[in-house]
């Protein structure tokens, strides 16, 4: 039986018809087009399907759309304001600090959220903070220099 | 690098931003209207008759419109010398590991598609399996297929065997080499099955129209390879299948088999709807083409000041239950050329391939060759220690230099060097290592070793088209795997001396692109070059054509230069790009200037990489901690330097995951550990810094010197770090993954 619900996404209200087994991740990407947030496991071990709802960082993968009734969420999508990149987005540029993309956009969520609560980070904060984010192209190096380059600005 | 301007450029990605907003597309982001979702049924048992499959309560589901079996398949020749899957997307009669494909269904939804599956009924008859490689090598062992006798063995008499190719190399006289030695040490190594870890999971979707034409997207290394694979399988004629490119979410080799894209035409066929397939990450693991676990035997010898005087070794690769997929034959070329870096003057090496009732195996960055790093490269570490020399020093006493005779031939049958770059890296290294100074405190350690590797070359082609406003269009069939388009982008704007931003690179799709090779064998960079620089010429001897009665002079009086077309000498006597294309495409008899350049593939450039790790080692717990990592390779002429240390990074990464956490456990011959945190790739906590540094000895076979990166960095990292936990330890690790558990038991036998 599917259900109606309503949920915030980047800002816009929306009104969906879910199936009551289906994720968040699957609501986001084939229910409202948003295919910016990946689904790489389904089983919470990757990250790339993070995504921030009412404030904090959650896998989309492990969250049922009718759970995220009544909630505000971000996606990847919302990240970007007119036209201009996040600043965190503009150090992943500049310092190649992507390589497939695949992951990309679950690190600039979960970086921006660590931004949001810790404006300085350390190195090894940042890679606590990406522990749950795995990433197979870059070795991580350029990811963390990224980060603390748009958390020094 | 000076003597570019835009060559050596670290510019950012051209796909940068919309990887970065979320708006570039992977395989599983396509729909198409009435799209139905896909699953398929794999074989749970790694051996076993089909006896029976009955796929009626499974088709009588409601919202199921297409279940296919091998009824639906066209039956090959080989099918019948390879019952299973040799030449099949389902198993006929037979499934030779567990992760076989043997039906499909095609639903409304996801969860209708899974319910399906359970309804399907197969009825097996479990078959003996051999799942251990040695198991697997005796007389008598199950046979995986019935059919196969060993390459290379010449012998009437010969039965049916598991071993299915042997190559051979013998060079001098080994025993002779030996018995120069001062010191001579054996020992046997072994790997396990590593999977390529990428974060996509498999997609594809396909659309049959009513017309019989065929379109797919797919998650690839090749476009025309993918097309290739299909239209064998399902005789298609390949000008009726359109592959559109896709962005990829991480190849290493892993995507040039296509499991599911065969299964998405079958279903689309038969229901006359578009059809997408997405794996979960537990049928990537378990259906897909890992790296092939191996085992080794190897035997150096050397005198005491170091000189190598005979290596031995014996190679045995596991490539589970099939030898390739889409014609692409595996077999263990990357073990032999190891010895190809240092000068030794007596070398025996016996090489086998060998069938299991394991997953098939596949490429996977550098295939084959890590393994073998591993095994003769710790070995190599043994040799030096005995003989107390300091590893680099032993290295570059022994290393081969330009003209030398290779002691595996190359691709292209070279069996000698031309230009060649192992020594400077070996200097590169002492110098980064006198830089860093000793290791200092207790339990902690260091290793190096080096990895040999020839970056392959394909058969490509390039179209520019020059815009009327002077901007270019670049169109190329390379599917983008690591910067392709950045690439290319770069090579044409050197070349024709235009702002890098004035051009833009697109993959088409096969029915425009013109043909190219896998993005793979770290040799896009030097494949696509070829083609783009005679793309170039052209377009400059076009330009000149076109400007000369402009200009009101013969076309051998004008020279091109940076973006302008100038008689000899007299840079303001010159049309820009923008003044020839608006001139001459909008008048009449005007036409549209296309550059065109068609290339083949400029044989293997020999390179290696060098890995150094220093790590500490908990000895109450096994666990290795990497405090330092470098990896250092000869890339020839580095495009985008910041590209290639993305490579190097990227490739030390999975050779650190590789050294020290992953493997597929199999139990009964099925995958046990199909998570990524269960099977363990590295987390950003895992790793620290990559130092990555390119020495650039260029490479004559190539525009601007390319040799590639990709692969090679990968390729001694594995070795590296054992040899710094026997630095570290004493302990000399001979299986991987060092896993805190097997580090511990190793420790506690030593009696430490």
């Amino acid at each position: 039986m599917k259900k109606l619900i309503t949920l915030t996404v980047n800002g816009q209200q929306q009104e969906i018809l879910v199936e009551p087994q289906q994720t968040l991740v699957e609501a986001l990407r084939y229910t409202l087009g948003l295919t910016g947030t990946k689904e790489g496991c389904g089983n919470g071990n990757c990250g790339s399907c993070t995504v921030i709802m009412d404030g904090k960082i959650v896998n989309s993968c492990l969250v049922f759309a009718v759970e995220a009734a009544g909630k505000e969420i971000v996606t990847i999508e919302g990240v970007s304001q007119g036209g201009k990149l996040h600043p965190l987005q503009q150090a992943f540029m500049d310092e190649g600090a992507l390589q497939c993309g695949f992951c990309t956009p679950g690190f600039i969520i979960s970086g921006i959220a660590l931004l949001n609560v810790n404006r300085h980070p350390t190195e090894e904060q940042i890679r606590h903070a990406f522990a749950g984010n795995l990433c197979r192209c870059t070795g991580y190096d350029k990811i963390v220099r990224a980060t603390l380059k748009a958390a020094a600005l | 690098m000076t003597k570019y301007s835009v060559i050596g450029q670290r510019l950012p990605r051209v796909d940068a931003a919309t990887k970065l907003t979320g708006q570039a597309k992977f395989a599983a982001d396509f729909t198409l209207p009435n799209m139905l979702w896909g699953k398929v049924l794999w074989s749970p048992y790694p051996h076993a008759n089909i006896r029976q499959i009955d796929v009626s309560e499974a088709a009588a589901l409601k919202g199921v419109k297409a279940v296919i079996t091998a009824a639906d398949v066209p039956k090959k020749k080989d099918d019948e010398e390879y019952p299973g899957a040799m030449s099949s997307c389902l198993a006929r009669n037979k499934v030779i590991f567990a992760g076989q494909p043997v039906a499909a269904v095609a639903a409304i939804n996801q969860y209708v598609a899974e319910e399906a599956l359970a309804l399907i009924k197969v009825d097996y008859e479990v078959l003996p399996a051999v799942i251990d490689i040695e198991e697997a090598m005796k007389p008598g062992a199950p046979l995986v297929h019935p059919n196969t006798f060993t390459m290379n063995i010449p012998d009437k008499d010969k039965k049916p065997t598991n071993i299915f190719w042997y190559s051979k190399i013998e060079k001098g006289n080994i025993d002779a080499g030996f018995r120069q030695a001062d010191v001579v040490l054996e020992n046997v190594y072994r790997t396990q099955v590593v999977h390529h870890g990428y974060l996509e999971p498999r997609a594809s979707m396909a659309n049959v129209e009513p017309d019989g034409k065929v379109t797919i997207w797919s998650d690839n290394q090749g476009i025309f390879e993918l097309r290739e694979i299909v239209a064998g399988l399902l005789n298609i004629p390949f000008s009726k299948l359109k592959v559109i490119p896709v962005e990829v979410g991480g190849a290493f080799g892993g995507k040039s088999s296509q499991i599911v894209a065969p299964l998405c035409v079958l279903l689309s066929g038969k229901s006359g709807l578009p059809v997408k397939i997405v794996t979960s990450r537990e049928e990537t693991f378990k259906t897909n083409r890992p790296a092939p676990a191996a085992l080794f035997t190897v035997k150096i010898g050397a005198t005491k000041d170091g000189a190598i005087t005979g290596a031995y070794v014996k190679m045995v690769y596991d490539f589970g239950a099939l030898s390739g997929i889409g014609g692409m034959g595996q077999f263990s070329f990357g073990g032999p050329p190891m010895l190809n870096t240092y000068r030794i003057p007596n070398i025996k090496i016996d090489n086998y391939s060998v069938y299991t009732n394991k997953t098939p195996s596949g490429p996977y960055r550098g295939p084959t060759a890590t393994q073998a790093a591993f095994a003769i490269e710790s070995q190599l570490d043994e040799v030096a220690r005995a003989l107390k020399i300091d590893p680099v020093e032993f290295r570059l006493k022994n290393v081969s230099v330009d003209g030398d005779p290779m002691n595996a031939p190359g691709f292209g049958g070279d069996d000698h060097f031309g230009k060649i770059g192992f020594k400077p890296v070996m200097e590169q290294m002492k110098k980064y290592l006198n830089k860093r100074g000793p290791v200092k405190g207790g339990n902690r350690g260091r290793g190096v070793s080096c990895g040999y590797w020839a970056t392959a070359s394909g058969s490509a082609g390039a179209i520019i088209n020059l815009n009327a406003d002077g901007t270019l269009d670049v169109l190329i069939g390379s599917v983008d795997v690591s910067g392709t388009r950045t690439i290319a982008a770069q090579v044409v704007a050197e070349e024709l001396g235009v702002p890098y931003e004035k051009v833009t690179v697109n993959t088409g799709d096969t029915d425009v692109a013109p043909y190219s090779t896998l993005s793979a064998g770290s040799m896009i960079a030097r494949s696509i070059s070829k083609p783009l620089h005679l793309a170039c010429q052209d377009i400059i001897a076009q330009l000149c054509e076109r400007a000369a009665p402009l200009l009101e002079v013969r076309p051998d009086e004008l020279e091109y230069t940076r973006g302008q077309v100038q008689i000899k000498g007299k840079p303001d006597k010159a049309l820009t790009l923008a003044e020839i294309g608006g001139k001459t495409f909008h008048f009449p008899g005007g036409s549209p200037i296309i550059g065109r350049g068609s290339t083949q593939g400029s044989g293997s450039s020999p390179v290696i990489a060098m890995s150094t790790a220093d790590v500490e080692v908990d000895k109450e717990t096994g666990k290795v901690k990497i405090l330092n990592f470098a990896t250092i390779q000869d890339t020839g002429c580095s495009i985008n330097p910041t590209l290639i240390e993305g490579q190097q990074q990227g490739a030390a990464a999975q050779g650190i995951g590789w050294a020290l956490m992953e493997k597929s456990v199999y139990q009964n011959g099925v995958i046990q550990n199909a998570t990524l945190l269960d099977y363990r790739v590295p987390t950003a906590v895992d790793l620290p810094y990559i130092d990555a540094f390119a020495v650039e000895i260029e490479y004559e076979n190539s525009p601007f010197g390319i040799r590639g990166a990709g692969e090679p960095p990968l390729v001694p990292t594995v070795a590296a770090i054992a040899n710094a936990i026997r630095d570290a330890t004493g302990v000399r690790m001979k299986e991987v993954p060092m896993t805190p558990e097997t580090v511990f038991w190793a420790l506690q036998k030593k009696g430490k």
